[in-house]
């Protein structure tokens, strides 16, 4: 029975590799998730529980952040409206299970792109939306200046279930220190315990640090460790299996990049149109025929850009206007100084 | 064997048989239509996390299962102080709850009915969180009785250093191998000639003098190791030297107790009200004293009533005790189903081996009391 079954399933996917190479521009609208999303009417979104700057509700419920712009870039060019997005809060433990188990399509919540998670558990890493760095975060007064000043028995807390875990540790031992890792599922645990003394020092993705750093009692007491001990490119994931719909969220992210990086913004977009340089053009959607390739319409990325802006506006708007991280560091684009560099969208 | 009643037997075990089926099947399908690879092979690679409380040694250069195990003997430890302690405060309460003084019995009823009626989750956080933040910082603390620190960043209590500890555990072994003989040859006596035996008095004789006795022969000794404090930045300390409880654990166990104590207390007070009070009156006439009447008559017969929810309340605390996550103590669920889950993905893998464990523990802690509660059970002649 098994095996009949297994032979049938093959026989069909032969069916559908020939079908597939016959026709090409039909494998767009091949994608479940895609088609799911727009019977749905909404794009869902696994987004962090609260996270200033990348991913946070306010009083109302309306959702904020760089990560949170992702996904309403992606609601943007599959169903032409940014706020067609419903926001799923998730805890660090639980995020990639709920991308597998289908109940998100799209996760957007400051996860660091490592090698196995890309390959081993089913997910796909689809680009880069923020270069971050894990810090420590020290009291002020306590006379520690840079990582170096630490001593055996120094406490560090962090959130469960994160590369920082593994980080802490390879740092530490790198050090000879013997240190007490104390780990919570959510963050605002993690704030509480060392706001209270628990814990020596803080430690996460430096982002986080300056962010959480906001919800302490006395922010002006704490400070950031110039030190950075790990590279953490955290982007957007999408389900292993759906390459279109990877193709999709790939080129939202990359589109409101390259939107900053041609100077094209959320008041100018249509004006673009006219454009003389045809690489606008083509970005607005006045030349080309790109969204086919996506089995989308052809004004996809111009709908973007005019809903949620360029990464720039996004940046400004959640990162650096909140007073997070006001330096855009090597967030900013390659012809800036910066290592922000996407393939060309043609 | 009739067929007729074999066949709803048998229907629900096809049922059962397709409903696994269906799931794991199911599951198949979908690991592999997303390129998720199933196996335990992951147990002995390298966990590379480290732990903040261990009751083995362990850091990250052991293996997952090294890992599985700190957590499930950190689930126990747990488990073991928390229900020692809800045994203790519920028979003192269950025990006050029937007290004639009307200032302790309701006292008891007031302990009782407040946190019986309070979330779990919620009395962990008040412990950890608004329990924690009153307790002094490291510097300040004041040390009771010149030795113990209870700070926020755990309790620090002197520890032992022994020589020869493996003699002296022998001799208190031997001493509870010979408080066990003790009564049997006291059960005897008092069956056969009516006499009877200070057991008690005699067993904790046993459990002092047989120790003693490595000290002064066997070339055992213990030096005390005091925890002293230890600046780790200018306005940071800690202590070293001695053994450290982390808070985590204190108001886990804290929390698990008093919280499963209420239950207890009540079914210790309907075990004592369960006996017909013409037992008392009857074990008085013969001329009993309260004492005796409570040790012989009352509590053997409440004992029978008392033990099976009591093994209920057992149950539900180890289960509890997966609460740990919340605040960071490193127990199962927090050590593997967190982070060795997280750090290798496998969900479906390390999910069904922590139900195992915790089927395995409940079910022995089951065996176990439903052992004790035939071996009190009356003996019909």
């Amino acid at each position: 029975m098994f095996k009949l079954v297994k032979r049938l399933t093959s026989v069909v996917a032969m069916f559908a590799v020939l079908f597939t190479f016959t026709t090409e521009t039909m494998a767009a609208k091949k994608s479940k998730t895609l088609k799911n999303t727009q019977k749905k009417g909404f794009v869902r979104c696994g987004v962090s529980q609260g996270l200033p700057g990348f991913s946070n509700a306010d009083a109302a419920g309306n959702w904020t952040g760089v990560d949170v712009d992702v996904c309403r870039a992606v609601a943007a060019a599959v169903l032409g409206d940014s706020s067609k997005v419903k926001f799923t809060p998730l805890s660090a433990k639980e995020r990639f299970t709920a991308l597998t188990s289908n109940e998100i399509d799209i996760l957007s919540r400051n996860t660091t792109w490592t090698l196995s998670r890309d390959a081993d558990i089913g997910l796909t890493f689809v680009g880069v939306n923020f270069y971050d760095g894990q810090g420590f975060m020290v009291r002020k007064n306590s006379g520690i200046s840079s990582v170096n000043d630490f001593k055996a028995g120094v406490s560090a807390c962090t959130n469960l279930g994160t590369t920082t875990e593994l980080n802490m540790r390879d740092f530490f031992n790198s050090k000879g220190i013997k240190y007490e890792p104390v780990t919570f599922e959510k963050a605002d645990e993690v704030v509480a315990a060392y706001d209270a003394g628990r814990c020596d020092t803080y430690t996460t993705d430096k982002s986080g640090l300056a962010a959480q750093r906001i919800k302490l009692s006395n922010p002006d007491d704490h400070m950031v460790l110039p030190e950075t001990i790990s590279k953490e490119p955290l982007g957007p994931v999408v389900r292993q299996g759906d390459s279109v719909w990877e193709d999709i969220v790939r080129w939202s992210l990359n589109t409101m990049i390259e939107a900053e990086e041609y100077g094209v913004t959320s008041a100018n977009a249509d004006m673009m149109k006219t454009s003389d340089n045809p690489a606008v053009k083509r970005l607005v959607g006045a030349e080309g025929e790109l969204g086919a390739a996506l089995g989308l319409d052809n004004e996809w990325s111009l709908r973007i850009i005019k809903q949620v802006g360029n990464y720039g506006e996004s940046y400004k708007r959640n990162i650096a206007d909140t007073g997070i991280l006001p330096d855009r560091g090597p967030n900013q684009l390659w012809t800036k100084g910066g290592i922000l560099y996407v393939p060309p969208a043609r | 064997m009739n067929f007729k009643k074999l066949l709803p037997q048998l229907l629900t075990l096809v049922v059962v048989i397709l409903v696994f089926g269906f799931f794991s099947y199911n599951a198949q399908v979908n690991m592999e239509n997303r390129g998720i690879t199933f196996g335990y092979g992951f147990l002995s690679q390298e966990s590379s996390f480290d732990v903040q409380f261990s009751l083995i040694e362990y850091d990250g250069s052991h293996s997952y299962f090294r890992a599985y195990l700190v957590g499930l003997l950190n689930t126990i430890l747990v488990s073991v102080i928390g229900i020692i302690f809800a045994t203790i405060i519920g028979v003192i309460v269950g025990i006050a709850r029937l007290s004639n003084n009307y200032l302790i019995e309701r006292t008891a009823a007031i302990y009782v009915e407040f946190f019986r009626n309070i979330p779990l989750l919620l009395q962990i956080f008040f412990w950890y969180f608004a329990a924690l933040r009153a307790l002094p910082l490291p510097e300040k603390a004041e040390p009771m009785f010149g030795v113990f620190f209870l700070t926020i960043k755990g309790f620090f209590v002197p520890a032992f250093v022994w020589n020869n500890l493996d003699i002296f555990i022998y001799s208190v072994i031997a001493a509870i191998i010979a408080i066990f003989f003790v009564r049997i040859y006291a059960k005897k006596k008092q069956e056969n000639q009516g006499i009877q035996t200070p057991v008690l008095l005699i067993s904790i004789g046993l459990l002092i003098i047989l120790p003693l006795v490595s000290f002064l022969l066997g070339g055992v000794d213990a030096s005390i190791q005091i925890p002293v404090i230890e600046q780790l930045s200018k306005t940071s300390f800690t202590y070293k030297g001695g053994l450290k409880l982390p808070p985590e654990l204190i108001s886990l166990a804290l929390a698990l107790s008093l919280y499963t104590a209420t239950f207890i207390a009540e079914c210790v007070r309907a075990g004592v009200q369960g006996v017909s009070k013409g037992q008392k009156e009857a074990a008085a006439s013969i001329g009993l004293t309260p004492n005796q009447v409570l040790k012989l008559v009352v509590m053997p017969q409440a004992l029978r009533i008392i033990i099976p929810p009591t093994t209920n309340q057992y149950l539900n605390l180890t289960k509890n005790s997966s609460l740990a996550a919340a605040i960071a103590y490193p127990d199962l669920v927090l050590v593997f189903a967190g982070t060795a889950l997280m750090q290798t993905g496998r969900a479906i893998e390390i999910v069904s081996i922590t139900m195992l464990t915790y089927l395995t523990l409940s079910i022995t802690i089951s065996i176990f009391m439903n052992w004790y509660n035939k071996k009190i059970a009356i003996k019909e002649k």
